[in-house]
């Protein structure tokens, strides 16, 4: 931490040639591009973002919840569990999301109203707008490729260390409350970060199904003012800056969990 | 009772008259399906090979490149990785055929078309490209450095060293890696529907639209997509163990 001030200031010197380069191009876009879309849409863009962030934020947790149980079943769980867990997997990361979404809308959405039951529920309000499909396959796609991660999480904890629970005479919640989880959780940490930024990349596709997210504005932009790579250059900034908060987030949060693993 | 509710459960499915739909003659819309499967297969291919050829140089200039190209490699592998795939199929999609066209009218030809196909397989390759490069560049790091080493001692040139040792050394590190990313083309297709592409995700969506039986034909898409997986599983691991022939297993295993 001490030697960080020194080490920014030894720049070496192509460095400094690329940054005056990328500075550059920087200044030619914001000087020759068209930008004077932007008040119009400021609004617009705000709601987007924040939409594209509450999704990703509510499909990671909810998805690590499920993956819990999905990857607990897998790694130690009777055959019973553990084949629909496994198949559950399989099947979710053996297709493509963007199927699976639209499974889920098209599908599900043109087959409720056939029941008249469904019509009469109190959330049908819900079903039929948009969002409920987007969060749930965000959800269920995050819970499969977390849930594979957390299977080897849960093997990778040395067995030695639950048979020192088991022979302390600890419950098997406590197990898992105590030892088991923590330490499975603490090795899937790192593919956590990677995990996030790829449901991060994942998010846009909901605006296929008339979510507005970000994503979805810099199309609207690009429809009502046919300026084609202003919005999707400004756009890919956004992401690559949320992609890069969500790596310094996690950076932040491994190194206050200290580091030792049997 | 319960029987009731299930046979009015089970009604709408019935009605939706399965094979008819799906058999791969016209009045069913199986073929186009199959040929959507192909289409994609084919972009998955070409953009998987594409990717493994940029995957390949940009390792290299990682590896044993000068500081100008390492940070510009560093730059080009960090933007892959984080903005999303359809943003960089937009991007790339309309500035590529742009600055093809107008690198063609600059001089003198008259602007072409070009094919969703071959528009496909190099904006996805790129993706991939970004993606293969860290794969193989942990690679070749996990070789035994002796090995190179003992390699340029017997004076081997840089191409033959990279042909006869390198590359075939790497590749058991580099196998996993690289079935993970061929398997993510093969999903990676799906995202040429949103440009209007005829791959086997909109194929799926038209033939749904006409018929209004989209649970039918999106199920029978995750089918032929999760088949594709499968089979690609199979295959994976037969090159795998070809490439691990005359190393010992690793101890402790499964």
């Amino acid at each position: 931490m001490q030697d960080l001030p020194r080490r920014a200031l030894r720049i070496p010197p192509h460095r400094i040639g690329l940054l005056v380069a990328a500075s550059a191009l920087v200044i030619f876009a914001a000087l020759f591009m068209r930008w004077d879309w932007l008040p119009d849409y400021y609004g617009l863009a705000l709601a987007g973002l924040w939409r594209t962030i509450w999704i990703l934020v509510v499909t990671c947790v909810l998805g690590f919840v499920i993956a819990v149980p999905l990857g607990l079943a897998q790694a130690g769980g009777p055959l019973w569990l553990a084949l629909p867990a496994r198949a559950f997997c399989t099947t979710i990361r053996g297709t493509p999301l963007l199927l699976q979404l639209w499974l889920l809308y098209f599908g599900l959405g043109s087959l409720f109203p056939q029941y008249p039951w469904i019509r009469e529920s109190e959330l049908w309000p819900y079903l039929r707008q948009a969002w409920p499909y987007a969060v749930l396959s965000l959800t269920l796609s995050f819970a499969a490729y977390e849930g594979e991660v957390m299977r080897g999480a849960f093997a990778g904890v040395p067995r030695g260390q639950l048979e020192a629970a088991r022979a302390f005479g600890m419950r098997r919640s406590a197990i898992l409350r105590r030892i088991w989880l923590p330490q499975a959780i603490h090795r899937a940490l790192p593919t956590l970060t990677g995990e996030t930024v790829l449901q991060l990349k994942a998010t846009p596709l909901v605006a296929t199904i008339t979510v507005v997210d970000i994503y979805a504005v810099a199309g609207r932009v690009r429809q009502d003012t046919f300026i084609i790579y202003e919005p999707l250059l400004l756009l890919a900034l956004v992401y690559l800056c949320i992609a890069g908060i969500i790596v310094f987030a996690f950076r932040r949060l491994e190194a206050r969990i200290p580091a030792r693993l049997g | 009772m319960e029987a009731k509710a299930i046979e009015a459960f089970l009604l709408p499915l019935s009605q939706s008259g399965l094979f008819e739909l799906l058999s791969p003659t016209p009045p069913g819309w199986g073929g186009n399906l199959l040929r959507g499967l192909f289409n994609s297969v084919q972009i998955a291919l070409g953009a998987f090979g594409l990717g493994l050829a940029i995957g390949t140089a940009g390792a290299y200039g990682k590896l044993y490149g000068g500081p100008v190209i390492r940070d510009l490699l560093e730059v080009y592998t960090t933007i892959m990785r984080a903005v999303p795939e359809l943003v960089m199929i937009l991007l790339l999609y309309y500035a590529g055929t742009d600055l093809v066209n107008r690198a063609l009218q600059g001089f003198g030809y008259s602007p072409i078309d070009i094919s969703g196909l071959v528009a496909g397989i190099a904006v996805l390759g790129i993706v991939q490209g970004a993606y293969a490069t860290e794969v193989l560049r942990g690679a070749i790091l996990a070789i035994p450095q002796g090995q190179i080493e003992a390699a340029r001692a017997y004076g081997m040139s840089p191409s033959l060293l990279m042909r006869r040792i390198t590359l075939p050394a790497m590749l058991p590190f580099a196998i996993p890696g690289l079935a993970n990313l061929w398997l993510i083309a093969t999903k990676d297709t799906a995202l040429l529907a949103v440009v209007g592409f005829n791959e086997l995700t909109l194929e799926t969506r038209q033939a749904a639209g006409s018929t209004k039986a989209y649970f039918t034909f999106f199920m029978a898409a995750g089918v032929l997509y999760l088949l594709l997986t499968l089979f690609s599983n199979v295959i994976i691991g037969r090159i795998e163990r070809w490439s691990r022939r005359g190393m010992p297993s690793v101890a402790g295993g499964h």
